[in-house]
């Protein structure tokens, strides 16, 4: 098959819980060869690994299979191909949804595959007997200090199995846990033919997809100079216009809205940046100190010139354990004296709790007046008096019934604290797990992948 | 020298990253560029994000994206699900970093289009 000179692929879901319209318009406003969809965050794993443990046929991102149901006509009539992480903990489970919305429009031979082996939750304790120990990237804490904790844990995977899929003819790929620019950097290794050994293009297949990883994010969305953006309701979702070489363009369909320039994408490049000159991932070492980023037209920017280094022999491991408990509410209060009334509606909860004795540590709990400048305190004292304030409170700790014994004491303040306190909606607070994080490494070597290819 | 916003030569972008949070800060033009990288350092960043940042601030540079990466520590008060607070991502931090005045000399403000 003759390579193609320019692969369009684009990303149209940021998170999982991003408008179902970035998937939707991007396959039916313009040309696409690609449309991938990154739903996981590390919590999201842990989520996931819970509703499995309930019904072992849940454990991926359901929003994948309703937004594929609306859109399969079209994806399919236009050769478009899907890369998707709605794996989550069941990408079987996950195939078997998809497999269900092609029998419903009757679409028989496509070929469907999942991406399986990053899911390492029961081979933890096989892996530590083989020497790993899992410790904690920032802390240096060994796992076992948590073992009897952990709720999920997932490998970071190479991306090399998604291009393997495509190789094998798959038109729509359901991985697990990769990382977020592996959804990109896949189809470029299949189309272009990229090898282990080419770091520089693989770290231009990286850059491209963490570009666009944030769907919108990069397109004008998030963007310091917002008043200068156009018509962000109809924001466009990004599509990288890639070539063999390395080289790429990101853009958006004409006529959309939102903006693309160099600054937009310098600002997604800088997204949840550490060392800029080495972006460490599963397959190279990215440099983003390497390449050229230059405005190419209207709405597009060219990036050039990526340089990337071998990757570590490790992969990343997530992995996530119960940490406890926590619980936030909130009430509105009105003026006038909306922040001294505010004031005494927090003082009144410690003092009742206390009351019936449950005090909690001052890093247990926090309260916040929404409307007095908090997310920047310490930096701009807020202007004038608020005229309305959103009084918001939280406790956290390993004590369940503590955490809930919280919630008891927001709502009553409606009626027996002072006047003007309402927007309890929410009800009464109830205590939700904190889910804990830990980063880890483990060797290559030991985490075989696979991948199978299903004809509907 | 004029005392000015970093916002009239710079934008940011921040985001969670571990227990803390980064802040990109992209200079508006090379000059600002250059004057940043001489004159904002992780310390005068620290101290500006005192309220909401415990720990400590290192910088990294990326002059073919005239970017400025800070990270915050611990800026998210537990970080991820364990945090209380209502920006526990870090969403705001660049836009706080932002209202930090600095003097910039007129000749870097001649040169820096504003926003």
């Amino acid at each position: 098959m003759p390579q193609k000179e320019k692969v369009l692929v684009a990303n149209g879901q940021g998170f999982w819980g991003d408008s179902i319209l970035g998937p939707v318009r991007l396959v039916r406003e313009g040309p696409l060869d690609y449309l991938t969809l990154d739903y996981l965050a590390e919590v999201t794993m842990s989520i996931l690994q819970k509703l499995k443990s309930r019904n072992p046929e849940a454990g991926y991102a359901t929003d994948f299979v309703e937004m594929l149901d609306r859109v399969l006509p079209e994806v399919l009539e236009k050769g478009i191909k899907v890369v998707a992480n709605a794996g989550g903990v069941n990408p079987r489970g996950c195939m078997k949804a998809v497999m269900k919305v092609l029998e419903k429009h009757g679409r028989k031979g496509v070929s469907v595959a999942i991406v399986e082996g990053d899911d390492i939750l029961s081979r933890l304790d096989e892996l530590i007997a083989q020497g790993e120990v899992f410790r904690n990237m920032d802390t240096g804490a060994p796992l076992a200090s948590i073992r009897d904790r952990v709720t999920s844990a997932n490998v970071y995977l190479s991306a090399f199995p998604i291009a393997e899929a495509l190789d094998r003819g798959a038109q729509i790929v359901i991985t697990g846990r990769g990382t977020d620019p592996g959804l990109v950097l896949g189809p470029l290794i299949h189309e272009f033919g990229w090898k282990a050994s080419d770091y520089d293009l693989l770290a231009a297949g990286t850059v491209a997809g963490h570009i666009v990883e944030c769907g919108a994010q990069c397109t004008g969305g998030n963007f310091t100079d917002w008043r200068s953006v156009p018509d962000l309701a109809r924001v466009g979702y990004p599509i990288v216009e890639a070539s063999a070489d390395g080289a790429f363009v990101v853009t958006k369909h004409a006529g959309t809205g939102g903006l693309v320039d160099a600054s937009a994408i310098a600002h997604q490049l800088a997204y949840e940046m550490g060392d800029p000159r080495h972006y460490l991932g599963p397959d190279v070492d990215a440099d983003f100190t390497s390449f050229a980023l230059a405005d190419d037209g209207k709405d597009r920017v060219r990036i050039s010139g990526v340089r990337g280094r071998a990757p570590t022999p490790t992969y990343k491991v997530s992995i996530s354990y119960e940490d406890g408990w926590k619980a936030t509410g909130q009430l509105t209060v009105s003026g006038p004296d909306a922040l001294d009334k505010a004031k005494l509606c927090a003082d009144i909860v410690w003092k009742r709790l206390a009351m019936d004795g449950y005090e909690y540590a001052p890093e247990e709990k926090l309260v916040e007046f929404l409307g007095t400048n908090v997310c920047h305190a310490g930096i701009e004292a807020a202007a004038g008096t608020p005229s309305d304030v959103v009084l918001r409170m939280g406790v956290k700790g390993a004590d369940r019934d503590k955490v809930d014994r919280f919630g008891m004491e927001l709502v009553p303040l409606v009626t027996s604290g002072p006047p003007g306190v309402t927007g309890f909606a929410g009800g009464r607070p109830k205590a939700t797990e904190i889910i804990g994080y830990w980063p880890a490494l483990v060797a290559k070597s030991r985490i075989p992948t696979r991948v199978e290819v299903v004809r509907s | 020298m004029p005392l000015v916003p970093l916002s009239r030569i710079a934008a940011a972008r921040s985001g969670d990253k571990g227990a803390g949070s980064n802040v990109g800060v992209l200079a508006r033009s090379d000059a600002a560029y250059a004057f940043l990288k001489e004159h904002l350092d992780a310390e005068q960043v620290r101290r500006h994000m005192a309220g909401i940042n415990a720990g400590g601030v290192r910088r990294f540079e990326a002059d073919n994206l005239r970017l400025l990466n800070f990270l915050l520590e611990d800026s998210l008060g537990g970080g991820g699900s364990a945090s209380l607070r209502t920006d526990a991502q870090g969403k705001t931090h660049g836009l706080a970093v932002l209202r930090m005045e600095l003097d910039v000399p007129q000749s870097v403000l001649d040169r820096t289009p504003p926003p």
